[in-house]
């Protein structure tokens, strides 16, 4: 396959006992991972196609413990990789051979909970449903509601600035966060941001989410609880083209309407989905909109009769909605499991680019020439109202040339999310997956100055350093 | 190439030879808030206003871009005329100052300036999706973009918003922006001590009813004490969701409503700080704190200093004025903040304070060796804005 890893530090696979014996000082035994049949739950992400073993993994139980694992590492020269729950799509979590695996899944308290400031200080391996969980009695939620969100963690949704279904209306991680406790590399524990709604000085935690692990580990965070609305209801619409869907979208938006979600799928989305969940979702159509709203009974009647009027102006073809809490938890089980589903039936690379919407028909019909000139399937599921795709290349994975193809297949799709005005990752991060398309979207310029703020906190480039920006030309301090 | 390119350029050259020679710029919009910050010292004026002009707007998408130059005024108005504004509700701090001239899009972008809005919809970072900037070296430097996702590289489109110049010099900024609700009415309660103020403007943003601001204006301000909460939205929803509302905080008191135009101007004024912009002679702090802990931060400063206030963001932003004397409170106010997690800013005091106190809640050490080491990476020779955040920014 073709991303590159670098190539490991003798040196360092040298002093693996020694290492070893130096971390064992630091946490307690349960906290070590040594073993290879255990190291092998840490060697990949959910980027399943690579792999590699890391010299140990260190789970600590406080931030100290994380401090002083960074402390030694530091004067140490290991690299450090990361880990919240392994989720990553981008191979944000997978390990180096000459790097130990950081993981914070055993920190995941709820330290406390404010309902008036609406706010909970949660530690960072705390599962994103989880959160939401423990305040659902009282009719709270956490918003950005990524589809991995029973296992990912609030650790991994901040190193990656995680998205999900609802960002329309709620914004993603980086708006929902209100401080982090963090480990600097050096092993300094710092908090940035807090309870209040902003921060003194330069805004270190907006640098911070996003920053995919290269930049401190955090432990604890604030985040933003939100009331539920009275209700919820998703809609779906079957189109007769995806052009139709896509304009249908934009018609909504302006007419001032702004769903809490609105999430698109296409043929071969839908019956992968249909045929997984069961969810009723129309078969004879050539493009889906699951479009929720919120709000008391009279209210969602009013905003869907605006939109049920503006889908019939597009065509639309069938329209029906979710009749109780059943069949509304089905529409979502079934747009959520996507990527399950689809794996289900084939090989799949998902990717996450985002456009402009207006050029949703254009882009759509590209991806699909794209695909088909190396001879593959795709299907397409994402969020419509903001634009981020996820194309899922399908293949085989026994066949390296399909495999091969895939991968080139989603290089040229992230491309041309790039030449409409785009991004290549919308909500799964860069990892290792987009690190070498990072000069299609910015240039050497752009590169130094974030390479230059990222040495600020690392200038050794331990912290997850073969992620995120390409392996040559490097910036130090 | 057009006109602002090319002044964009001349910029970049004018930084570059700033960098070369070390001089200090001093960077400013439209300069209403120059009395914001420490005063930059022997420093050549930089003004951003020859880039100006919107670039971008596409409705459909809620998206709007514009050079930094570009008078706010002139943005809020392209953008109402389709139905849209910007989220974080910016207002004019220019008044509180004096100052006669309008805010540009791009002052209000690396201020970091929000208004009532931001409780809910978030501060101006929350909006802001992509810069373009000149840094300290004279290189232009882009990051994020028009979509409203996007986590491709280091977020520095945050960094840059909120860094008074400090970092780089903005020469695009781009937003999304919402569209603007069809109708808005504020629900009001009257005669609340700020505990109880608080507790209801809790209650009612912890509610289901989408309240969009909330604000408390104390007797000091107001005769009767009033507390504000704001709705917006189609009709019969905002009426309906009043109803729910009263009957959410019927142990608040009676309520009253005010109607869609006065509600307008009486935000806008919440936004703008007006109920405390004179005496002009005063200081003015805006202080950041969890809603919970304001009551009794409040009774413990004013116990010892003269004060007028206000209360924004469901009581999380206190607007606190105070006579400028001494060091106008800083010491009794930051000795009180200790350990809150909250913070202050001194807006507004005359020079000789400004001079004495730190207009921006210093940070521990830690955490101001790391500011200083990413205003390193963009500004190596510390030429752009030097002193206006903290001595070593």
């Amino acid at each position: 396959m073709g991303i590159a890893f670098p190539i490991p530090d003798d040196a360092i696979l040298a002093r693996r006992d020694q290492i070893i014996a130096g971390l064992s000082s630091l946490v307690p035994p349960s906290s070590l991972v040594t073993t290879e049949d255990e190291r092998r739950a840490f060697e990949t992400d959910a980027l399943t196609a690579y792999r590699k073993m890391p010299l140990a993994a260190v789970l600590p139980t406080t931030t100290e413990e994380v401090a002083a694992v960074l402390r030694f590492c530091h004067e140490n020269g290991v690299k450090v990789v990361p880990r919240g729950a392994g989720t990553s799509l981008a191979g944000g979590a997978i390990p180096q051979e000459d790097a130990i695996v950081l993981g914070v899944g055993k920190m995941a308290k709820v330290l406390d909970i404010n309902f008036g400031d609406r706010t909970m200080r949660v530690q960072a391996g705390i599962t994103n449903l989880a959160i939401s969980n423990e305040v659902a009695d009282k009719r709270f939620f956490y918003a950005p509601d990524p589809s991995s969100q029973l296992a990912c963690t609030i650790a991994g949704n901040i190193a990656m600035n995680s998205g999900g279904a609802h960002c329309l209306r709620y914004g993603v991680t980086t708006n929902n966060i209100l401080g982090v406790r963090m480990v600097l590399i050096d092993g300094t524990i710092v908090d940035i941001g807090s309870d209040a709604m902003d921060a003194a000085g330069l805004d270190l935690l907006g640098l911070v989410i996003g920053s995919e692990g290269q930049l401190g580990v955090v432990t604890e965070a604030v985040v933003r609880i939100l009331p539920m609305a009275e209700g919820a209801r998703p809609v779906l619409f079957g189109f007769a083209s995806s052009e139709a869907a896509g304009a249908a979208v934009a018609a909504i938006i302006g007419a001032g309407i702004i769903p809490v979600a609105m999430e698109f799928m296409d043929k071969p989305a839908i019956d992968i989905c249909e045929a997984f969940a069961h969810a009723g979702y129309p078969t004879d159509c050539e493009a889906l909109l699951i479009i929720e709203v919120e709000g008391s009974d009279g209210e969602m009647d009013a905003m869907l009769a605006r939109i049920v009027a503006i889908a019939k102006e597009h065509g639309v073809k069938t329209v029906k909605e979710s009749k109780s809490a059943m069949e509304t938890a089905l529409i979502w089980k079934g747009r959520k499991s996507a990527f399950g589903a689809t794996g289900r039936i084939a090989d799949y690379i998902c990717m996450d680019g985002t456009i402009p919407t207006g050029q949703l028909p254009y882009v759509l019909r590209r991806i699909d020439e794209i695909v088909k000139s190396y001879g593959l399937r795709v299907a397409n599921v994402f969020h419509a109202g903001d634009g981020n795709l996820h194309p899922l290349v399908l293949y085989n994975c026994n066949d390296p040339v399909e495999a091969a193809n895939a991968e080139e297949a989603g290089n040229d799709i992230l491309k041309l999310c790039v030449e409409v005005g785009g991004c290549l990752t919308g909500e799964h991060g860069v990892g290792i997956e987009k690190r070498d398309l990072m000069r299609k979207q910015f240039n050497e310029i752009d590169l130094a100055q974030q390479m230059r703020v990222r040495a600020a906190f690392d200038p050794l480039w331990l912290l997850n350093p073969a992620k995120v920006f390409p392996l040559d030309g490097r910036v130090s301090a | 190439m057009s006109a602002s390119l090319f002044a964009e350029d001349e910029l970049s050259a004018t930084i570059r030879k700033a960098f070369a020679d070390k001089t200090p710029l001093a960077i400013h919009g439209a300069n209403t808030k120059a009395g914001i910050g420490g005063v930059v010292k022997n420093a050549a004026e930089i003004s951003t206003q020859g880039l100006s002009g919107i670039t971008l707007h596409e409705p459909a998408e809620m998206v709007i871009s514009a050079l930094a130059g570009t008078p706010l005024a002139e943005v809020e108005r392209r953008l109402a005329a389709q139905g849209q504004m910007l989220p974080f509700e910016p207002g004019q701090w220019g008044p509180l100052f004096g100052a006669a001239s309008e805010a540009t899009i791009g002052g209000i972008a690396a201020t970091n300036q929000s208004g009532p809005r931001r409780v809910t919809a978030g501060a101006c970072r929350d909006s802001l999706i992509g810069v373009r900037f000149i840094n300290g070296k004279g290189e232009s430097v882009k990051s994020g973009g028009r979509v409203m996702k996007n986590v491709t590289g280091l977020d520095l489109v945050k960094l840059l918003g909120g860094s008074w110049g400090t970092l780089g010099i903005l020469t695009e900024v781009t937003f999304k922006v919402l569209p603007r609700p069809e109708t808005a009415v504020t629900f009001t309660l009257h005669g609340l001590d700020d505990q109880r103020a608080i507790e209801a403007m809790s209650a009612a943003l912890g509610s289901p009813f989408d309240v969009s601001a909330a604000a408390h204006l104390p007797s000091s301000v107001e005769r009767v004490p009033m507390t504000l909460l704001r709705l917006e939205g189609f009709h019969a929803s905002v009426a309906y969701r009043f109803d729910r509302l009263k009957d959410l905080l019927k142990r608040f008191g009676p309520a009253n409503r005010i109607e869609a135009e006065a509600s307008s101007v009486l935000w806008k004024q919440i936004g703008e700080v007006t109920p405390l912009s004179e005496p002009r002679g005063t200081a003015l702090w805006k202080i950041s704190l969890a809603p919970s802990k304001a009551p009794h931060f409040l009774a413990s400063i004013k116990a010892q200093l003269s004060a007028r206030y206000l209360l924004d963001w469901g009581g999380g932003l206190i607007w606190f004025q105070t006579d400028a004397k001494s060091d106008a409170g800083a010491a009794l106010i930051r000795a009180n903040l200790a350990g809150t997690g909250g913070h202050a800013t001194l807006i507004r005091a005359p020079g000789a304070i400004r001079d004495a106190v730190a207009i921006f809640e210093p940070a521990s050490d830690a955490l101001m060796k790391l500011q200083a080491a990413i205003k390193a990476s963009f500004d190596p020779a510390g030429i752009l804005n030097p002193g206006r955040m903290a001595p070593l920014l």
